[in-house]
């Protein structure tokens, strides 16, 4: 079962520079493990020690947001396309000199 | 009403009009799916940031934070500082925008018109750069005043009690509402007000989904989150490709006669997969949605002709939301 799967630029050292790398899984918690297998470290950048998304990565199925599918738990099928992507805030930069004013 | 004693007095009230064309078709004796456009280009300055800007503002005079010639500061990537910059000129005050060099040239005319003096800190530098353009700036000038829309709770108030309010009035059967995610102060406010009154609503989140350079980071811990954002008030949350969003909004103009940004177009293209749902599920939906300005700051961009992968070109590396 493939599923293709984009990765940002900043995780791509991860992947030997690959921009999509393919997987497999029912769910998005197999798939990352199969990803895992294949590109280790990957998982670690996307899931805390606790086992929970990474707060400031956000992983689309379809172009939809996991967290609304079920996380990690989300079911995943034979030709499903996933993108990775960071946390930017719909891509403003603002907020970035914004959190800098306030020390964050 | 149409009479107001001041521009800043004609904020809000936009019309809500139905997309007869755009609506999915429904099977025979199925209940209808209906897509409605809030129109938030007929605000004082042609986008939906009116409402949060002035909201803003009064806050700021209320809580005694601002005062009369003060400086305010706000770094943006547009439409906020286009509706900071009306609101602080009738208010009397200074607005210096810090902003990414890769908006349109529109954008920039517009906050010079009203008055506004602008900062740029490099596109090809990234987050990285305009938070070290702002680090500077805080340090020179100790006493300029941020309203820093991505957590000042007063953006989200503006849309609880107006945006939601106007949406329940004119479409009392609403059962979806989707916007744009970006400070994430539409969604909050209106999903809250629509949530307390409209049971089983669904809050649909669009988001801009930009090229590499945009985001710019180096790492995912360089990452951000608005302090405004809630996931619970959400229900869907949808990323839009540049290629959907120009196909949308030229739908927009070409189906329905709405000439818009391109956000809207990625509204719309969230808008109608829920939409499209609905009539698999042989479910009635009335999907009200928010067109967040007009085409005209975007011209420049060339986007509105031409092939979708020129389209896609010319956006690349762009602000386009």
């Amino acid at each position: 079962m493939a599923i293709e799967v984009r990765v940002p630029t900043i995780l791509r050292s991860y992947t030997g520079g690959s921009k999509i790398v393919e997987g497999a899984g029912d769910t998005l918690s197999g798939l990352l493990d199969d990803l895992d297998a294949k590109h280790s470290g990957l998982k670690g950048r996307l899931i805390t020690p606790e086992g929970g998304l990474h707060r400031f990565v956000n992983i689309y199925v379809n172009d939809e947001d996991v967290r609304f599918l079920g996380a990690l738990d989300a079911k995943l099928n034979d030709g499903d396309s996933i993108t990775i992507l960071p946390a930017v805030a719909g891509g403003a930069l603002g907020f970035a000199a914004a959190a800098a004013f306030f020390g964050r | 009403m149409a009479r107001y004693e001041s521009l800043l007095d004609a904020c809000g009230g936009t019309p809500l009009v139905g997309l007869p064309r755009l609506s999915p078709t429904v099977p025979e004796g199925a209940p209808p799916v209906r897509l409605w456009a809030k129109l938030e280009d007929r605000n004082p300055t042609g986008s939906i940031k009116d409402r949060p800007a002035l909201y803003m503002v009064r806050e700021a005079e209320e809580s005694g934070r601002l005062r009369p010639g003060d400086t305010i500061l706000e770094p943006t990537s547009g439409n906020t500082g286009i509706s900071l910059a009306m609101v602080a000129k009738l208010r009397g005050y200074r607005l210096v925008c810090v902003m990414p060099e890769n908006v349109s040239s529109e954008r920039i005319q517009l906050l010079r018109m009203y008055g506004a003096e602008i900062i740029f800190s490099p596109a090809a530098g990234g987050s990285n750069q305009a938070v070290a353009v702002a680090k500077q700036i805080a340090a020179e000038h100790p006493d300029w005043v941020m309203l820093f829309q991505y957590g000042n709770a007063a953006n989200a108030r503006a849309h609880y009690e107006t945006t939601g309010p106007e949406l329940l009035h004119d479409l009392p059967t609403i059962t979806h509402f989707v916007a744009g995610l970006g400070t994430t102060g539409t969604l909050m406010g209106t999903g809250r007000y629509l949530r307390e009154k409209v049971e089983d609503i669904q809050i649909v989140a669009a988001e801009p989904r930009y090229g590499e350079i945009v985001y710019g980071l180096r790492n995912i811990d360089e990452g951000y989150v608005p302090e405004l954002y809630d996931a619970t008030v959400l229900n869907r949350r949808f990323s839009v490709s540049t290629r959907d969003a120009v196909l949308r909004t030229r739908q927009l103009v070409d189906v329905e006669g709405i000439f818009a940004g391109f956000s809207s177009g990625a509204i719309l293209h969230a808008a109608l997969a829920v939409a499209h749902e609905a009539v698999k599920a042989g479910k009635r939906a009335d999907v009200a949605f928010v067109i967040c300005d007009g085409g005209w700051k975007y011209l420049s961009t060339g986007a509105y002709g031409g092939t979708l992968t020129d389209a896609e070109e010319a956006l690349e590396g762009q602000l386009w939301a």
